[in-house]
C-alpha cells in the first residue's frame, strides 16, 4: 500500500525531511509499526521517532495513538506535542 | 463560525463586534488574546516564528469550536491564529464566543483555549540570545486541558 507522510516542527528540521510518500507491505500497520519502521534508517530516525522525545501523530488530519491503522492512501503526520496559542 | 490561519495581523475589536453586530440575542462576549512575551522560562525573546500544518489546523480549530457549541448554549464562536514570524508584543490568537449569558461564554472561551494549546497543530519556536529553539509543551496545558474531561 501507498501512504504519504508529513514531518513537522523539531521532526522536520531534524530529519531533513518534510514530507514524502512511502510504499509498503500489504500488511497490517499502525502507528507504532510505522515509527519503529522508519527507526532503522538511522540513529537520527530512531532518536527522533523512537526515544526519549514525545511525538504524536494524525491520520488523515484527526490526532491519533500508536495502535491506530494506517490504510492504503492515508496523510499520516508526525510531531512533537503542539505549542500554539 | 469563524476560522482564519493567517500571516497578517488582526483587528481584535473588529473581529469581535462581528459576534454580534445586528443581533438582540446576544447578551455576553467573552474574548481572549495571546501575545508574545519578551521573556519565556527565563529567556529573553526576541523573534518567534509559528509552524504549522495546513489542513489539519483549519480542521483542529473548527471542530474545537463544534464541540464548545455542542457542550454550551452559545451562539456563536471565533478562532484567529497567526502563523510566521512574531516580534514581542505582536498579537499571536484570538478566540471569542458570544452568548445570552457570560456563565457560558467564560466557559466556551476557556475550554476553546485549553483545547487549542493541546490539540491545535501548532509549533513555536523561539529567539533568544543563547540562539534558536523549539518550545516545549507544557503540563500545565495538558492539566488545563484534562479538566473538562468529566
Amino acid at each position: 500500500m501507498k501512504i504519504k507522510i508529513f514531518y513537522f516542527a523539531r521532526l522536520k528540521e531534524t530529519l531533513k525531511y518534510s514530507t514524502e510518500d512511502l510504499e509498503l507491505p500489504d500488511e497490517p500497520m499502525t502507528i507504532l509499526k510505522l515509527k519503529a519502521l522508519l527507526a532503522k534508517r538511522s540513529d537520527v530516525w530512531g532518536q527522533m521517532l523512537m526515544g526519549k522525545l514525545k511525538v504524536r501523530a494524525a491520520i488523515n488530519h484527526e490526532l491519533v495513538d500508536d495502535h491506530a491503522a494506517i490504510n492504503h492512501g492515508d496523510e499520516v503526520a508526525f510531531f512533537p506535542p503542539v505549542t500554539g496559542g | 463560525m469563524t476560522v482564519r490561519v493567517q500571516t497578517e495581523d488582526f483587528d481584535a475589536g473588529f473581529e469581535i463586534s462581528r459576534l454580534h453586530k445586528n443581533r438582540k440575542d446576544i447578551g455576553a462576549v467573552v474574548s481572549f488574546i495571546g501575545l508574545v512575551r519578551d521573556l519565556n522560562d527565563g529567556d529573553a525573546v526576541s523573534q518567534l516564528t509559528l509552524e504549522h500544518y495546513p489542513g489539519m489546523t483549519e480542521k483542529s480549530l473548527t471542530s474545537i469550536i463544534n464541540q464548545a457549541m455542542a457542550r454550551w448554549s452559545i451562539k456563536d464562536a471565533l478562532i484567529i491564529h497567526r502563523v510566521g514570524t512574531l516580534q514581542p508584543s505582536d498579537q499571536i490568537v484570538l478566540v471569542a464566543v458570544s452568548g445570552a449569558h457570560r456563565g457560558e461564554a467564560f466557559a466556551a472561551c476557556e475550554f476553546m483555549m485549553d483545547y487549542l494549546k493541546t490539540e491545535a497543530p501548532f509549533w513555536k519556536k523561539e529567539v533568544t540570545p543563547q540562539g534558536e529553539h523549539w518550545v516545549e509543551a507544557k503540563s500545565a496545558d495538558d492539566a488545563a486541558r484534562e479538566r473538562w474531561i468529566k
